[in-house]
């Protein structure tokens, strides 16, 4: 296993009677690109703010390679920050902006002037020393920032959702741009956002959060096919979430009795009669005009979407709810108000253990 | 005017009607300013008819001791006052935008009072403090009482240029390895500057033009410029002080252009 | 046994130390200076200037430390009742006719480009770094009997004789107004800036006329930086003094002057006083007015 370059432990953080991180666990790995994701208030920026030193831990203990740094000010802790509005200095021309850790260091003006050039070709920013920030589009502005930050060689990257207020494109363009930055500086990039998609694109591991606690820290890969609770399958990618009780359990095998009908999933450590959760992502699932074994679906046909490359199909569900599933084309058979039943192959959907709510 | 619609007619109308009607407006401003420079060249020692044309006065002034010496007393006052003022507004904005603290209120409400109170009250009501305390009137007492409205103002403008993310400059700042005290000189002091300098400005317009308080709280020595004008009006200004003024206001719109010049050229070097 | 060090305890008072040196300290450092000022010669003097008011003058023009009522009842003797009533009246007049030429103009300023509207703003303020008395003895010499103006008059046989302007109401009004108006125009102009042109747009597509827009929907959204005119300009204008001594020749007193004089030659304390603290209770009554529908802090007083 790789060295731990930043751990949290128990960590708590309250504002008022609000606890807005609890008991947090975690140890990010030297060179790692780390992911905390989560609804806004689940406790991801706060948790990033601590590590840089804008926030003090309520409780527990954070350590950077190693060591203690709850009295350590931000300015003496050897993690930078990318923040979410740049916070670029509007007085300060880029060159001033990417040189203002160097200087303060009091490095020496020849080579400070070196290692921005390297870093705004790096960002491709050359040839923008004399703008002010406010002369910048969007983009730019994020290079500067990110510039800004690596100048200093930190040990540890935070950003926070750094991409937030670029447009769609952009945004996808930055993002690759990012991880390959990291993979060629080799840095620790601790990463906050909001987007699901960007968090599985870039993310050597995510740490999805919820309400100041992590529901799971795993890849990307296992964060989307074996979610580990019903948040974090109905956050990540789009899911159709059943929720019931176990019926029979025949070896991995489990049947399921729920509101909208009997269904089949795979999983272990299940007992019979025990309430539980099963998602299965709208591309695994398949409708026929007769119920299949092991699934009792009933479902009928609402409408319509077509998304560009995928065709989206809602369905009406017997207990009101309803199911989406998504094919690359319209299904010519089906039209709107059909009957069908619903199915899927087993070993696709995922079986969840209900989750018994945090206690403090 | 005949191919116009009628609609096109009302508006090209209504738009005569405002550059007229502004016109107007500015001249009510202006009319003042225009016949004070006037009666500079009157060539009258009673500057209340025209008698003809003489530049004699901008030579004479300059020998007019107890004007020249009011004016002195003045510029001292408002550049002392601007000083204490600006000082103590550019903390005072900081803290009181920043810190949460238990008189925050009392202190807000405080900076209004001065600002929208008539003037003579708080000239009154220091007056009455000082004469109470033994506090001999004179170049101090005017300093405070120019201070005392100053200073609001001073916060009131440097607290409006106070960015919302002011905060998280600093924090960057800090996060990029700079301590409180160099965060405070190279981010915080530079990124509200333009706050700072227009509180300068007006904290030394308001003292320097201030009548009431210095009326007031002036010993029997010396009197600032604008008192001594008033005390004249008894017996009639003469050219001289038309003069000076007009000297001064030439001086101030100088600086304003040249210093927008600068501004200007600055800016368009920066974004080359 | 021995006792586990207790890390959150550890924590919690590295934290509170921590808070001294990032809060304690700066706040004091930065808010102590103008807290300190203002309640030494705001919050003090306001407080003593309303005690002094329920005192009564000695026979020397000294202050007797007793309680009275009599400044008060002093104010509603028929001579003072009288300055102050010309007062109210000659600042309302005032205030209405800034409004009056002040709210066109504003509008007309604030639907010019930013750049052509800041430069105009610029074209207010600049008369105002003359000193205010020159200004106003301007008016003095144009209206002067044998002045430019009433020269003018009687040459083009308007009027047979010179007409009496100087030390009257009406010349003391329009030197106000050349004082005040920038007050009412700044606040003025801020709001109908802001207002959205979209907003005017929907009400004309609506089926509204121009005039119905302006009363159903500009005058509404612009009432906030009206009522600041109003207050920045009516109270100043209660309690200006020069521009009844440069322009009423003395002859004309309003509440300034008689305030003034108290503190001079008349030395009746209390007097002056009681009449600061009345043009005080007109000042909080607006204000309390103005809260009602609008912060403070977003009166444009700069």
């Amino acid at each position: 296993m790789a060295e731990s370059i930043v751990s949290l432990e128990n960590v708590e953080k309250r504002f008022g009677s609000n606890l807005v991180v609890r008991k947090m666990n975690m140890e990010i790995q030297a060179g790692e690109f780390l992911t905390l994701l989560g609804p806004s208030g689940c406790g991801k920026t706060t948790t990033l703010r601590m590590i840089a030193g804008f926030e003090d831990a309520s409780s527990g203990i954070i350590k950077v390679q190693g060591e203690r740094v709850e009295n350590k000010e931000p300015y003496q802790r050897d993690v930078n920050t990318v923040f979410q509005n740049y916070s670029l200095f509007p007085h300060m021309t880029v060159y001033d902006n990417v040189a203002y850790g160097l200087m303060i260091k009091k490095v020496p003006k020849d080579e400070i002037a070196v290692r921005v050039a390297e870093m705004l070709t790096m960002v491709q920013l050359g040839g923008f020393e004399k703008r002010k920030p406010d002369e910048l589009s969007g983009g730019q502005k994020q290079r500067v920032a990110i510039a800004r930050a690596l100048i200093n060689r930190p040990k540890v990257l935070l950003l926070d959702e750094p991409l937030g207020a670029l447009d769609l494109k952009l945004r996808k363009q930055m993002q690759i741009e990012l991880k390959r930055l990291q993979r060629k500086l080799g840095i620790t990039f601790v990463y906050v956002t909001h987007d699901q998609e960007e968090a599985l694109t870039m993310s050597d591991r995510i740490a999805v959060m919820n309400g100041g606690v992590i529901e799971q820290l795993a890849d990307p890969r296992t964060i989307y096919d074996h979610p580990k609770t019903r948040f974090v399958a109905g956050f990540i990618g789009e899911s159709n979430i059943f929720d019931g009780a176990v019926k029979a359990v025949n070896g991995k095998r489990i049947q399921v009795q729920t509101p909208a009908g009997l269904i089949t999933t795979y999983g272990e450590g299940f007992q019979v009669g025990e309430e539980m959760h099963v998602s299965i992502r709208p591309e695994y699932l398949d409708a026929s005009r007769e119920p299949v074994e092991g699934f009792d679906l009933p479902a009928a046909v609402k409408d319509f979407t077509y998304m560009g490359t995928v065709v989206k199909t809602a369905l009406d569900m017997k207990d009101g709810s309803e199911t989406k599933f998504s094919r690359i084309e319209q299904d010519d058979q089906l039209r709107e108000g059909d009957p069908v039943y619903l199915f899927w192959r087993p070993e696709k959907s995922v079986a969840i253990k209900k989750t018994v709510p945090q206690g403090g | 005017m005949a191919n116009l619609t009628k609609i096109q007619r009302r508006k090209k109308m209504l738009g005569i009607l405002g550059n007229v009607y502004s016109v107007l407006i500015y001249a009510i401003l202006y009319i003042p300013v225009v016949v004070m420079m006037i009666f500079s060249f009157n060539d009258q020692r009673y500057n209340y008819y025209w008698n003809g044309f003489t530049t004699q006065w901008y030579g004479k002034l300059f020998s007019n001791h107890t004007l020249i010496g009011s004016l002195w007393y003045s510029l001292v006052i408002a550049i002392l006052a601007t000083v204490i003022s600006v000082l103590i507004g550019t903390l005072g904005a900081l803290g009181l935008k920043r810190f949460e603290f238990r008189a925050k209120k009392l202190i807000n409400n405080m900076l209004y009072v001065p600002i929208i109170v008539p003037e003579i009250v708080l000239a009154v009501a220091l007056l009455i403090i000082f004469m109470n305390l033994g506090f001999a009137l004179g170049m101090g007492s005017i300093l405070i009482g120019h201070c005392t409205f100053c200073i609001p103002y001073a916060v009131v403008t440097i607290k409006g240029r106070i960015s919302g993310d002011g905060d998280s400059l600093e924090e960057a700042s800090m996060d990029l390895g700079a301590n409180r005290t160099q965060t405070f000189f190279r981010v915080t002091l530079p990124s509200i500057m333009p706050g700072v300098m227009s509180a300068a400005f007006l904290s030394f317009t308001l003292s320097i033009d201030d009548v009431v308080m210095s009326n007031l709280l002036a010993g029997a020595k010396n009197s600032t410029l604008p008192v001594l004008i008033l005390s004249m009006n008894k017996t009639g200004i003469t050219p001289d002080v038309n003069a000076l003024t007009t000297i001064m206001i030439l001086v101030i719109v100088a600086g304003m252009v040249l210093s927008n010049l600068v501004k200007g050229r600055l800016h368009k070097n920066a974004s080359k | 046994m021995k006792k586990p060090v207790d890390a959150s305890n550890d924590l919690q008072a590295i934290s509170r130390r921590r808070d001294v040196r990032r809060k304690t300290l700066p706040a004091l450092a930065q808010a102590g200076p103008v807290s300190v000022w203002m309640i030494l010669f705001v919050t003090i003097p306001m407080l003593f200037i309303i005690y002094i008011s329920f005192m009564s003058r000695g026979v020397f023009g000294d202050v007797i430390y007793e309680f009275s009522l009599e400044s008060y009842q002093t104010l509603l003797d028929t001579t003072y009742f009288k300055v102050i009533l010309k007062s109210l009246q000659v600042a309302l007049f005032t205030t209405v006719l800034c409004l009056a030429l002040g709210y066109p103009f504003a509008y007309y300023i604030a639907r010019k480009p930013p750049e052509t509207a800041s430069k105009l703003i610029m074209l207010i303020m600049i008369p105002f770094w003359t000193n205010s008395l020159m200004r106003l003895n301007s008016w003095l010499l144009l209206f002067q009997t044998s002045g430019p103006i009433n020269n003018f008059l009687q040459w083009s046989g308007i009027t047979e004789g010179p007409i009496t302007f100087i030390y009257t109401d009406a010349l003391v009004v329009l030197g106000m107004i050349t004082n005040m108006l920038p007050f009412a125009v700044l606040p003025l102009y801020s709001t109908i800036e802001k207002l959205q042109k979209s907003l005017l747009e929907a009400s004309s597509d609506l089926g509204a006329t121009p005039v119905q827009t302006f009363l159903k929907v500009t005058l509404p959204l612009t009432f906030p930086g009206i009522f600041s005119a109003i207050i920045l300009v009516f109270i100043p204008s209660l309690g200006i003094y020069t521009v009844s001594d440069v322009l009423g020749g003395g002859k004309v007193l309003y509440i300034g002057n008689i305030i003034k004089n108290q503190f001079g030659a008349i030395r009746n304390w209390p007097l002056g006083a009681a009449l600061s603290v009345l043009l005080l209770v007109i000042t909080g009554l607006l204000i309390f007015i103005y809260t009602r529908f609008a912060k403070l802090e977003d009166m444009e007083v700069v």
